[in-house]
């Protein structure tokens, strides 16, 4: 028998994630990389839920789910485990969410970083509460539209700009902080493989689009995700041992507004509102020195 | 070995001679010597261990959890907010089989802030599926901990070793310290039935869908079932290497007796005192103390308490619109047995405050008042309270 051109999936197919889900390309893109040798901790939300119900798992590594709140700190429990026992070569990764991981699960991943344990975070953001039905998070952009950041005759959706993540893992002092998209998987899993094999606490954040959630046909969750770094809303950068390199510049950005008025969570925006966007892109884009 | 111990430095000393690999756990008071100890242990080199410093018990028992998980005996400490800080993971644990083992010096719970013990927290995760042993004294700390990790570790269950703060986390007393290689024939290694490894990969903890859930309740309650058998058997294995041997219940001039004190913990010391007393003038009056109150000994009690006229419950907790935890449990015990001796709940030391004998008289008093008369008016009482503060007679 030959065999196939292509490693058996660690994450396998049958899992009951949504035609076009930006998420679980994020997982299969991320233990494409990373390999047997791990174990996932996973934070409740759309990956655990999808992944692993009794008696089925998609997981074709050591995996474990424990609560929502908490995928640093047992992540750590499992790198102490690792360390105290002796056992090398296998590594920690803990996957969470936004929610998981910029709000209700911001304070042990805090102490994770800060501890200095071994472990490499992965947050898959697709900026909301998508499991429980699209609601915002600390992640979720301005502009946006949720089922609590409704769109009406006072507010017109979310009025808080996205929470700076990676910065505040990065102001902790991580020796590793990364960006990435699944539209540009040989970025994503270059930074993934070298966030892994650097001692200690490593984090890597992928926008992660979530079909229903944006809004999107599921055939667009690649192109939407290019355009979100074409445009420059989201950055593709890395941060080792403080060092800032932007590892892809678009080479001429296109305006925010083709990223926006593909998703119907963005709909309702006026140009007024839009070229607000506009400007908070330019200033973000000047401040990573792209043109 | 006797040495002069803390109750909190006999938790810290049983995790040690444990071989703990992994502890994790946030200071408190009154537990903050368990993990101070523990520190110096780690920082001499006595203990090779991993200590994650984490910053909340909700971390503490996240950390214990994928330490466990992972393979490795893992251990941990608190009292009061931080137990109920921990308490969603609590259930994880428990819900996961992983044998954790966690001391908890008992302490009240906020609002008003408290720092003193009683029962409050451990009661308040009462139905957390976690066994939970309650300790007399220093010496219990001890060789009740290193029961735990056996016990634990043999049925899959966590188990939390409870002891009053400052009555004993904070007071010495003589305690005998095993010897490291003896404790090493008493308590092997730790070897998990299940493991997360990369040679051979788990799943663990998916979700439980309405046609499984329940039976991985029903498989705990199960485990909780032979916990009984299991502490019992370990408690005699402890006695023959140790001399110490422990059960589920401890009675104390109660076979004969007319009215009985039940009760937990470090009153049991006190109460036995009193009942010494009792015994010299004659009078029939016995003490029960109740070691294991998760699994419940609801036959072990039942066999101890049928023959009595009344019991007198004395607890250091209340839920509050019901009665104290010991009774409700108790008086459940005995719903369907013929016999059942009359039952009146006292409320007592809550945030810290002292059980003097003079209440403990209070209570056996009122329960061979109600012997005699064969009637109870009034079930739940409150013992020592300042009535006039509240401006209610109770």
């Amino acid at each position: 028998m030959k065999e196939a051109p292509f490693p058996e999936s660690l994450v396998a197919p049958g899992h009951g994630a949504c035609a076009g889900c930006g998420c679980i390309l994020a997982m299969r893109q991320a233990l494409e990389s990373l390999g047997k040798n791990v174990i996932v901790t996973m934070a409740t939300g759309c990956m655990e839920v999808v992944t692993t119900p009794y008696p089925w798992t998609a997981w074709r590594v050591p995996w474990i789910h424990v609560a929502f709140e908490n995928a640093a700190a047992v992540a750590s429990g499992v790198s102490a485990a690792l360390k105290s026992l002796g056992k090398k070569g296998v590594k920690s990764v803990a996957i969470a969410g936004d929610g998981g991981t910029a709000d209700i699960g911001l304070q042990a991943l805090s102490g994770m970083v800060e501890r200095g344990d071994d472990v490499l975070y992965i947050c898959y953001d697709n900026e909301g509460y998508m499991n429980t039905g699209i609601q915002r998070s600390g992640l979720t952009p301005f502009g946006a539209w949720t089922t609590t950041t409704p769109v009406g005759k006072v507010k017109r959706g979310e009025d808080r700009p996205k929470k700076n993540l990676p910065a505040i893992v990065a102001a902790h002092g991580a020796p590793y902080v990364a960006t990435a998209s699944v539209a540009y998987p040989a970025d994503y899993m270059n930074k993934i493989k070298k966030a892994a094999a650097i001692g200690g606490p490593t984090y890597v954040h992928v926008l992660a689009p979530c079909t229903p959630g944006w809004r999107i046909e599921s055939n667009k969750t690649i192109e939407v995700s290019r355009l979100a770094v074409l445009t420059g809303f989201w950055v593709l950068y890395e941060i080792e041992n403080g060092k800032l390199n932007v590892t892809f510049k678009p080479p001429k950005r296109r305006p925010v507004a083709d990223y926006l008025k593909m998703q119907g969570r963005f709909k309702h925006l006026t140009d007024a509102e839009i070229a607000e966007i506009q400007r908070m892109v330019d200033g973000q884009c000047k401040r990573f020195g792209i043109e | 070995m006797k040495q002069t111990l803390t109750g909190d430095e006999a938790a810290a000393i049983a995790a040690k001679l444990a071989r703990v690999k992994v502890i994790s756990a946030y200071p408190i008071t009154p537990q903050t010597i368990v993990v101070e100890r523990l520190s110096e242990f780690v920082a001499n080199g006595e203990l090779d261990a991993e200590f994650i410093k984490v910053e909340s018990e909700h971390s503490a028992l996240s950390a214990c959890v994928g330490a466990a998980a992972a393979g490795a005996r893992a251990f941990t400490a608190t009292s009061s907010q931080g137990l109920m800080l921990m308490s969603e993971i609590l259930f994880v644990a428990s819900g996961m089989r992983l044998p954790i083992v966690m001391a908890n010096a008992n302490r009240a719970l906020s609002a008003p802030l408290s720092i003193w013990c009683d029962w409050g927290d451990s009661m308040a995760v009462r139905d957390c599926g976690w066994v939970q042993l309650y300790c007399e004294n220093n010496q219990e700390v001890l060789d009740l901990t290193l029961q735990a990790f056996l016990v634990a570790e043999s049925l899959s269950l966590p188990v939390m070793v409870c002891f009053d703060g400052f009555i004993l986390s904070h007071t010495t007393e003589p305690v005998d310290v095993p010897k490291q290689r003896e404790v090493d024939k008493f308590l092997p290694p730790y070897k998990p039935r299940y493991v997360l490894d990369p040679k051979k990969p788990v799943t663990m903890g998916p979700m439980g869908v309405p046609e499984y859930y329940e039976e991985f309740k029903c498989m705990q309650q199960e485990a909780m079932r032979a916990a009984k058998e299991k502490l019992v058997k370990v408690g005699n294995e402890f006695g023959k290497r140790f001399g110490r041997r422990y059960k589920l219940i401890e009675r104390y001039h109660s076979d004969d007796a007319d009215v009985i004190l039940l009760t937990m913990g470090s009153l049991s010391s006190s109460a036995k005192e009193l009942i010494d007393r009792y015994r010299a003038r004659g009078e029939k009056v016995g003490l029960v103390k109740v070691r294991s109150f998760r699994p419940f000994p609801v036959r072990e009690l039942i066999d101890a308490l049928e023959h009595a006229k009344a019991v007198a419950i004395l607890e250091k907790d209340i839920s509050l619109g019901s009665a104290g935890a010991l009774f409700i449990d108790t008086a459940a015990a005995f719903i369907n047995v013929e016999k059942a001796p009359l039952m009146l709940d006292f409320i007592c030391g809550l945030g810290g405050r002292d059980v003097e004998t003079l209440q403990i008289k209070e209570a056996i008093r009122a329960a061979a008042r109600a012997a005699e008369s064969g009637e109870v008016r009034k079930a739940v009482r409150w013992l020592g309270l300042r009535e006039k503060l509240v401006g209610l007679r109770v």
